[in-house]
């Protein structure tokens, strides 16, 4: 579905990305793990056409990303992709109700029906745990984790195939992370996504992943089905990481 | 009919963190598997026969041999196959039981024994009725199936796993410990559960702790011998 290869992104004299490959298959989630500074938030905004690169490439169905014009990337990213922050107020207008936020995607998208576009929006805001009541609410009066709930159904209202997450439950307390994973989880495999998962937590990495790339200083380390990597790892710094989770 | 067949397999530990130990734990291991038989992995604690059967489940990575696996009608080797072909052989060929349900937020247990059949594509009701069936025979009461076993105790957890690994028919099943933490009655099925999977054709590799329940079920040994230190 997507590929890409020799991808190099150097800030000055630092390297964000030094010859990074990755590939990435329809209904496969891909977690990508590192520190911060490992270069994975580089990589995720490279793949989505939203960081350019001093070498490399990234072919979606086929079509070169990093070539393409702006619109064609905005159309992509209304269509084919969704991305989600891991800030949800980056994602939503807070100045138009939670309703508008997540049915104006569809518009965007070419539907013009209003009764249709209400309907369709009261159904994935049931789909993400939060009461259709609320639709007309302002979402500034939510909580961090509806936020983001929120901005889970207005990415996922157009029906896109690849979904790029920046750590999705970064910044929420552990109980609403919980949820939000296992939310996640379910709908990834229900729709068959395909998703490239940034994060800096193991176990969301475990729960969510089928495959694991680990980053370290713009290099993938290692990479390999998910279990195999937190169960054995082999580079250094994979175990450095691995060990130092805190087992609940 | 052979299903799985284990050659010249090594697996060593590499411990950076440990100042680079190195921990030789297989050498040289070589077993065959056919349909309809069970083996039981014998030998003293710490000789590696989990480290063997995690190689086998893809779990481990392995340093050098093949781990020949029969997955549709083909021979693939796990211990080169990518996380793609072993999501595919972990659906539709290899099951694997471990000793601790790794325990996902919030899903209910009947949902987390029919996971491995909906993901077959097995229509929704019938992979309920399926896991339901193995929870009640299991002797886990129907009030406990919509809860997820995040709260249960050791052995209704197990339970939860067992039925989960004997849903689906697999051609291989791994068992490690299956019996350790449940009670004779328990138990009992599970030998029930093993018996019946050997006559559907599945091959059984297992590590039993309890000498009764070995002698019951499994045709034959295999010793897995501690490796000498060489180095």
């Amino acid at each position: 579905m997507m590929h890409a290869e020799g991808l190099v992104l150097r800030f000055g004299a630092v390297a964000a990305l030094d010859d990074v490959a990755m590939e990435i298959h329809p209904g496969e989630v891909l977690a990508i793990v590192g520190e911060s500074g490992s270069g994975k938030t580089s990589l995720l905004r490279v793949l989505a056409g939203l960081q350019p690169v001093q070498a490399g490439s990234v072919v979606f169905d086929g079509q070169e990303v990093l070539s393409l014009s702006d619109a064609a990337k905005r159309r992509l990213m209304r269509t084919e992709w969704g991305f989600i922050h891991q800030n949800a107020r980056d994602a939503l207008r807070l100045d138009i109700s939670a309703g508008g936020n997540v049915g104006e995607r569809l518009m965007a998208a070419g539907a013009r029906h209003y009764g249709r576009i209400r309907e369709e929006t009261a159904h994935w805001l049931r789909r993400v745990e939060i009461d259709p009541a609320r639709m007309d609410e302002n979402p500034r009066n939510f909580s961090g984790g509806m936020q983001q709930r929120l901005q889970i159904a207005r990415t996922l209202i157009t029906r896109p195939r690849l979904v790029f997450m920046d750590e999705p439950t970064g910044g929420l307390d552990v109980s609403v992370q919980a949820k939000l994973l296992d939310l996640i989880r379910g709908l990834v495999a229900e729709l068959g996504l395909a998703v490239v998962l940034v994060t800096h937590d193991i176990a969301a990495a475990r729960l969510l992943a089928h495959r694991i790339m680990v980053m370290r200083h713009g290099r993938v380390v290692e990479e390999g089905l998910t279990d195999r990597v937190l169960d054995d790892p082999r580079h250094a710094y994979t175990q450095l990481l691995v060990s130092s989770v805190l087992a609940a | 009919m052979t299903v799985l067949r284990v050659e010249a397999l090594a697996k060593d530990f590499m411990l950076h963190l440990q100042g680079g130990l190195h921990m030789p734990v297989l050498r040289d291991v070589a077993l065959a598997i056919g349909a309809g038989e069970c083996v039981a992995l014998v030998g003293p604690s710490g000789a590696g026969k989990s480290t063997l059967m995690r190689c086998i489940q893809g779990n481990y990575g392995v340093g050098a041999g093949h781990i020949m696996l029969r997955h549709c009608g083909e021979w693939v080797d796990v211990a080169a196959a990518d996380a793609r072909l072993m999501r595919a052989v972990r659906r539709d060929t290899l099951g694997y039981v471990s000793q601790f349900l790794r325990v996902i937020p919030r899903v209910p247990s009947l949902e987390i024994v029919a996971e491995p059949l909906l993901a077959r594509g097995v229509p929704g009701d019938i992979a309920r009725v399926r896991a339901k069936d193995l929870l009640l025979r299991l002797n886990m009461p129907e009030a406990l199936h919509g809860l997820p076993p995040a709260t249960f105790s050791g052995g209704e957890q197990q339970r939860v796993n067992l039925a989960r690994g004997f849903a689906p028919h697999y051609p291989l099943l791994l068992l490690d410990e299956p019996t350790a933490s449940l009670d004779a009655a328990n138990a009992e099925v599970v030998i029930g559960l093993i018996t019946e999977a050997k006559r559907a054709g599945s091959a059984i590799l297992g590590i039993f702790h309890d000498a009764a329940v070995r002698a019951r079920v499994a045709d034959r040994l295999f010793e897995v011998h501690p490796v000498r230190e060489t180095a």
